[in-house]
């Protein structure tokens, strides 16, 4: 049992086509880890018996010679993406008990390619969330504990049952999604591997909308050679959402273990915050050491308006969240609260349905585009975006493959412990990360050590428009250096 | 064409005249097989909640996508509005909250529209004209519809027409009285169906129209505006314009001050009433649709449907009058409604001689045809003469086998019973007799038996109109007018 779910993905794949084991039991022993890790709050719907089905369609391809580049590896949906006849829910009240008649294009796809669904994931409710304490399911619990300690910790979010159930091995990898940091902050907290591709690169179609311009979708898996293989099957051209690229999708697989020789890896001085942790800075510098090692050539670059990112991305994200989750009303699906006249029924649904976070977010996203205020922060936000992009673009037309960061701030913290008053202290969460969505970039978090806790820290890699393939050839070296990470069990 | 300028009607207050000043926003239902950001059908009167997409639904995670064909209408009525078109335009979101409106939002264009500055040529009675000017026309979703009458505690929402496609059209506020406004709607109206890129059906709600009134001492400083809402009649929009500006001014002349404010005209009232005011304007916090890229063209796409376009009804118009010598008027009749005009080109097209006749076919079209189907409450398409009959009675004029007169009893045979007219004429012995040596005996028969008039006519030659009748009543109609006429003078020697 154990052996089976502590293998990568590439791993079971041979041992699939090998027929050293069959999609159903690989599917079985998944269901079987997932029974026995509800303490870690992962799931919000296991789907057992479409599982099996599933796998035993699959095991009935794979005699075939048929499979698929993922025949038979089960993996986790985060409940952002609509799954047909499967309860989506976004983590919302407001969704009730919503069953979509239609299927996301990122989970058709690694349907398309053979995956097998064992169910669908926590997250904070609408993605809006760094911890995934906003979800109303409850939160998720991080599988790593500081040393000798049972706190619960946080998985970071808003991907953290995605995030937790790849580390805690219920799932051989997971969809996420990141607007601001939501695969890479979790990724960077449970040791697991989480890429953010180019916007544009995944289709939108299908996956719950908190902020259109920012919102892509991604893997979380357990290294980088999974998540580029999960890469592969969740991009591509969509004609159903207009702001997906028609590009090839090249076989990102292919870029592990290339040589990084030559390139030029840029080091943002601006990331070097008043009072990092030293582990964090420490880390950075090991992280930098392995890629000089591996041949790449290391610069100091600047990204002037890096300080301006946080506050226009909590500007840019409420603004579209508030009109996205208009829809929300009571109307045509999700939970009704009846009301004396229409305008009651909206105010007692959406002030029954929405959690404390997504209202303030709404409430913001209002103000924000109101008349009077619009110029002075939804437009001056957009120009901070634009510079922000452009900094990014002299780095890169100057040369620069990649850029390396810490992922987060600092390593997960406890299930409470943040943003009870002040939620500013929460959104800091994302200083590493916001900037790449605001540009439109891909990154990846690897992990890459532990601080002094014994918690799980991660770095950053932040690539061109659509080269994920550097992202998934650099990781590797910082994951060959680094080495994995397991937590260990203890639900 | 060179139409003289007519002043705008003023309204008398008691302090003296007022002027209106008045802007249109028209929005009219794009000709497209589908909506505007999905594949669902645009068919009108579907049982409820039959055309409607996930995308119309409003499901999570349901994105947009622009249909094509309605792009390309929306710049064709550009050109055909003489307008700006604009290669980049951007979608926005305008956001409230009702529940035929599933998004929360609608998506429109707000700062940068599809199509700019244009400008309109109407035509007003008595061959007066006036250019109105186009603003700017967007394009932007149809909401859905609220059934409030299917039961006692609940509404209903049908979704058929959300985000059926629209386009609207907004005039700067250079129309003067209801009669512009009128002829502005009707002149658009007709410029959208020689497109074809709006029906035009103002019943089913293919053409509505918000009318912005305010009024002024003539050439003055701009009064306040109210907005009159959702109009879909020409003549309301006259009666509404008309009511609303003898309130202002009464208002204001009783020492009171307008407030800006929405209205709606009740027909049955004949009046406009408070819907609500400024305060209670929504603010639609509009914003630029992340879901949709920046709409984008060339020049080349919009030369394209530029050489593509039909002819519209002012070049049409040109066209009758000079090739066909028509009266201004007359060209403005013919043109006014596509099918009309179609009409009278198919009868142009089925002459003979079309130089020489042409503009007596238009007389045809005009007087005896319209004349009769208005008479009958019949609509052109319903015709039972069809223009290859039309045209072969205006050969037969024009040829001089007939004449007007026994023509018009052709017409009539040829309404009530059908037939070849060609053909009746010859059985029925309608043809004109030029045969000049009968003419001449019934011509010698009058001028012997009439010798005091003989005399009167060599004195007044006017007078030889008289014998024209004669002779003309003794052949029984059938006597060539012209060859009688000539006859007569030689013999009475005038």
């Amino acid at each position: 049992m154990t052996d089976l779910i502590s293998m990568t993905i590439a791993e079971a794949r041979n041992g699939l086509a090998n027929k050293s084991f069959t999609s159903l039991e690989l599917t079985d022993a998944h269901l079987a880890a997932i029974e026995a890790a509800r303490a870690l709050n992962a799931f919000v719907l296991e789907t057992p018996d479409k599982a099996r089905a599933m796998a035993r369609a699959i095991d009935a391809r794979i005699a075939k010679g048929e499979g698929g580049p993922l025949a038979g590896i089960p993996l986790g949906i985060k409940d952002l993406f609509a799954t047909k006849d499967v309860r989506t829910t976004a983590c919302s009240k407001i969704l009730g008990n919503f069953v979509p008649p239609y299927e996301s294009t990122v989970t058709s796809q690694l349907w398309r390619d053979g995956a097998v669904m064992l169910g669908k994931l926590n997250n904070d409710e609408f993605a809006m969330g760094s911890s995934n304490e906003t979800s109303c399911f409850g939160p998720v619990v991080n599988p790593w504990r500081r040393e000798g300690s049972n706190t619960s910790l946080v998985p970071g979010g808003s991907s953290g049952g995605s995030a937790s159930a790849v580390a805690a091995l219920l799932c051989m990898g997971a969809t996420a999604t990141d607007t601001g940091g939501s695969i890479r902050q979790p990724a960077a907290f449970t040791a697991t591997v989480g890429v953010k591709p180019t916007y544009g690169r995944c289709s939108r179609w299908g996956i719950v909308a908190f902020a259109s311009s920012l919102d892509q979708a991604g893997p979380i898996a357990r290294t980088v050679r999974d998540s580029a293989i999960l890469m592969r099957s969740m991009a591509g051209h969509d004609p159903k959402d207009t702001t997906s690229v028609d590009r090839a999708v090249p076989d990102y697989e292919a870029a592990i273990g290339k040589s990084v020789k030559g390139m030029k890896i840029g080091i943002p001085k601006e990331y070097r915050l008043d009072g990092m942790p030293a582990e964090v800075e420490k880390l950075w510098t090991e992280g930098a050491a392995w890629l000089k090692a591996a041949g790449a050539e290391l610069v100091e670059i600047s990204l002037p308006h890096t300080k301006y990112a946080l506050p226009a991305y909590y500007i840019v994200a409420p603004a579209e969240a508030s009109s996205n989750l208009a829809r929300y009303d009571g109307v045509r699906y999700g939970l009704r609260v009846p009301g004396g006249s229409i305008g009651e029924m909206y105010e007692n649904t959406r002030a029954e349905g929405f959690g404390d976070e997504v209202r303030r977010r709404v409430m913001i996203g209002t103000y924000v585009l109101s008349a009077g205020y619009y110029d002075a922060y939804y437009l001056r936000a957009q120009k901070v975006r634009t510079l922000i992009k452009k900094d990014f673009e002299d780095c890169f037309a100057k040369g620069v493959n990649a850029i390396l960061t810490p992922a987060t701030p600092s390593a997960a913290f406890g299930v409470g412990e943040k943003g009870g008053a002040d939620p500013v202290e929460m959104y800091l969460n994302d200083i590493f990360t916001v900037t790449v969505n605001m540009a439109g970039l891909p990154g990846i978090a690897v992990p890459a050590g532990k601080d002094v806790q014994g918690l799980p820290l991660g770095l950053q890699l932040i690539g061109r428009p659509f080269d994920e393939e550097t992202l998934f050839s650099l990781g590797e070296v910082v994951e060959q250096a680094a080495g994995r990470f397991t937590p260990e069990r203890w639900w | 064409m060179n139409a003289t300028v007519k002043p705008a009607k003023l309204i008398r207050g008691v302090t003296g005249d007022w002027e209106m000043v008045i802007g249109l926003e028209v929005h009219a239902q794009v000709t497209s097989q589908s909506k505007l950001f999905s594949g669902a059908s645009t068919e009108f009167g579907g049982e409820p909640n039959t055309h409607v997409s996930l995308v119309d639904a409003a499901m999570p995670g349901m994105l947009p996508v622009i249909n094509e064909e309605c792009v390309r209408q929306a710049v064709r009525t550009g050109l055909g509005l003489n307008a700006q078109i604009n290669l980049r335009s951007v979608f926005d979101r305008k956001n409230y909250f009702y529940p035929d409106s599933p998004q929360g939002y609608q998506i429109s264009q707000y700062k940068s529209p599809i199509v700019g500055e244009g400008v309109v040529e109407v035509e007003l009675d008595g061959g007066h004209s006036v250019s109105i000017g186009i603003e700017r026309l967007h394009l932007e979703q149809d909401a859905g519809k609220s059934l409030h009458d299917q039961s006692p505690t609940m509404s209903y929402v049908d979704l058929n027409r959300c985000g059926v496609a629209l386009m609207e059209i907004v005039s700067k506020p250079d129309i003067r009285d209801a009669e512009q406004a009128k002829a502005y709607v009707t002149k658009l109206r007709s410029i959208l169906r020689y497109l074809g890129t709006c029906d035009g059906d103002m019943e089913k709600g293919s053409l509505r129209a918000d009318v912005n009134v305010s009024v002024r001492k003539p050439g003055g400083p701009l009064g306040t505006r109210c907005e009159i809402k959702n109009m879909n009649s020409i003549n309301f929009i006259g009666q509404a314009i008309e009511y609303e500006a003898r309130r202002q001014i009464e208002i204001i002349e009783d020492g009171g001050v307008i407030d800006q404010e929405t209205r709606l005209y009740d027909p049955g009232k004949g009046e406009t009433r408070s819907m609500r005011s400024k305060e209670e304007a929504h603010d639609y916090r509009y914003f630029p649709d992340p879901d949709l890229l920046p709409l984008e063209f060339s020049e080349a796409y919009v030369a394209g449907l530029k050489a593509e376009l039909p002819e519209l009804p002012d070049q049409k118009k040109a066209r009758f009058i000079e090739g066909f010598g028509l009266s201004p008027y007359d060209a403005s009749v013919l043109v006014a409604e596509r099918e009309s005009a179609d009409f009278y080109e198919t009868v142009l097209a089925a002459l003979t001689d079309k130089a020489r006749d042409g503009k007596l076919a238009a007389n045809w079209v005009i007087n005896e045809l319209f004349g009769r189907l208005n008479k009958e409450g019949r609509d052109i398409a319903g015709s039972p003469v069809s223009a290859v009959q039309l045209a072969a009675i205006v050969d037969l004029i024009g040829e001089g086998t007939i004449s007007g007169k026994i023509a018009k009893d052709l017409f009539e045979i040829v309404w009530q019973e059908g037939g070849d007219p060609r053909a009746l004429v010859e059985t029925r012995g309608m043809k004109q007799v030029t045969d000049l040596s009968a003419i001449e005996k019934v011509v010698d028969d009058i001028i012997a038996a009439n010798p005091d008039k003989v005399a009167q006519a060599k004195a007044k030659p006017q007078l030889a109109g008289w014998f024209v009748g004669q002779v003309m009543k003794s052949s029984g109609g059938k006597a060539n007018p012209q060859a009688v006429n000539d006859l007569l003078k030689a013999k009475l020697g005038i």
